[in-house]
């Protein structure tokens, strides 16, 4: 009972705010909304058991997209135009599509349902083998880099490319360094104080979470996101200069690369011990330390290029023509 | 339809009307920041969709304690957990784009970009040039 309660009110608190987004024409206000909105799903998810999903919701929509928002604010507009045009014809579409899809779900298992035919196809094979097969308990993680790895390193590389993309973009507006300090922040000495305090902490739990994913919730993917927040919050404090000289991007370009790289190239070592590509199992002395080995490699290679293209694309929009003051807010 | 059917199905609904307002986002609104919020509300009521099936009642999460528990379906988890980063890395290339648009025509309201595109085709008409 208490359970369904939670569920229905996570879900009616995510529906207010997806209604309040559509409702604010000041874009400062959508884009905090869309990081409650990130933020309340993140606690959905957790509640429907998803507990890696979850971690990775929290790091990703409420910390990394909010961030890109903002720099995106800071670059163009602050305000939404008033309409123009009627927008009768949108709603009846919308709701034409909304009342199709529900007649779709009459036909659907109940929720929570465990003789649903998605329970009972694959899924137990992966629940009941993964202890004998890859022998780590995190059964996300065991389908993620192993079972399913050729999917993740495609997955890999569409970030990758994604990453490539903006730089593209942005490229030619970047603004050189020019030496100067950004002296937004300057004046906020409580800020500035626990970022020194927090960016610590941050690291190291972005590598306890790298290297616990076997074992809990966490993995490449996580720990490449709260990584790359560390630079960021660093850089949106000290402003990015200082960021630039910790970290310099023709560094981060160099990880964004030799991440995917890594990834590919556990793959081909296991082709010279005559096994499959992505098959780890020839890696160690038995099969089950073998896929230890590749997992770990495979989810850092994953984590080096998912925090170099969160940093670098970070660098590519802050580093445009207009930086960030803050009493313009 | 009974109450165990509505109860049942509450979940798959709310993703819906979810998806809707996100879609409706996307259609109705001008502004490309918007636009694109529109677009993250949309994609996460589909995460949601995929996860609340794998939910499974009286489940825990997929990670093996060695001891006879039910456990939800992993591989839901699996496929949205990689979107959530995908969706990010794209919705950046998204944010990009917004940018360079902003650079080009020195606005991001979609109206006033294709006022701005009529115009110059009727300009390189008069001309005589093709673009």
């Amino acid at each position: 009972m208490i359970d369904t309660t939670i569920n229905f009110a996570l879900l009616l608190f995510l529906a207010a705010t997806a209604f309040s987004i559509l409702r604010r024409t000041t874009l400062f206000s959508v884009v905090m909304l869309s990081g409650v909105f990130s933020f309340v799903s993140a606690l959905l998810l957790v509640h429907l058991d998803a507990v890696d999903v979850a971690f990775t919701e929290a790091a990703v929509g409420a910390g990394i997209s909010t961030v890109l928002m903002l720099s995106t604010l800071a670059l163009t507009a602050r305000h939404e135009a008033p309409a123009s045009r009627s927008r009768a014809l949108p709603l009846i579409v919308v709701f034409l599509t909304g009342l199709a899809l529900i007649y779709g779900t009459l036909d659907m298992p109940h929720f929570g349902d465990p003789s649903a035919p998605v329970h009972t196809h694959v899924a137990p094979r992966y629940i009941t083998a993964t202890a004998t097969e890859i022998g780590i308990p995190n059964i996300v993680t065991a389908v993620l880099a192993s079972y399913r790895g050729f999917d993740t390193l495609g997955e890999t590389t569409v970030i990758f490319t994604a990453g490539i993309g903006v730089l593209l973009l942005l490229a030619g507006t970047i603004r050189e360094p020019t030496g100067l300090r950004i002296t937004a922040m300057d004046h906020h000495l409580v800020l500035r104080v626990v970022t020194k305090v927090l960016i610590g902490p941050i690291l190291l739990f972005a590598l306890y979470v790298q290297f616990h994913g076997d074992y809990g919730p966490g993995g490449g993917f996580q720990a490449g996101v709260i990584f790359a927040a560390a630079f960021i919050i660093y850089a949106l404090v000290f402003g990015l200069e200082a960021a630039r000289r910790a970290v310099p991007g023709r560094a981060v370009r160099w990880i964004l690369a030799a991440g995917v790289l890594m990834y590919g190239g556990v793959g081909v070592v296991s082709f010279f011990f005559g096994k499959n590509y992505l098959d780890y199992s020839a890696l160690g002395a038995t099969a089950t330390a073998g896929q230890h080995l590749g997992i770990l490699l495979v989810e850092f290679g994953v984590g080096m290029t998912v925090s170099a293209v969160m940093v670098s694309t970070y660098y590519a929009f802050a580093g445009q023509n207009r930086p960030i003051g803050d009493e313009e807010w | 339809m009974s109450l165990d059917d509505v109860l049942g199905l509450f979940n798959y609904w709310m993703v819906i009307v979810l998806m809707m307002t996100g879609l409706y986002i996307v259609v109705s609104r001008g502004n490309l920041v918007k636009k694109i919020v529109g677009l993250n509300i949309f994609q996460t009521s589909v995460f949601l969709l995929y996860i609340s099936m794998g939910k499974v009642s009286g489940g825990t999460a997929p990670i093996l304690t060695g001891k006879p528990e039910v456990y939800s379906n992993p591989l839901p988890h699996v496929l949205i957990l990689t979107a959530i980063v995908v969706g990010v890395a794209t919705t950046a290339l998204g944010l990009a784009l917004v940018v360079r648009i902003k650079n080009a025509y020195g606005s991001i309201e979609e109206d006033e970009i294709q006022t701005m595109d009529l115009v110059a085709e009727s300009e390189a008409e008069t001309t005589g040039h093709r673009r």
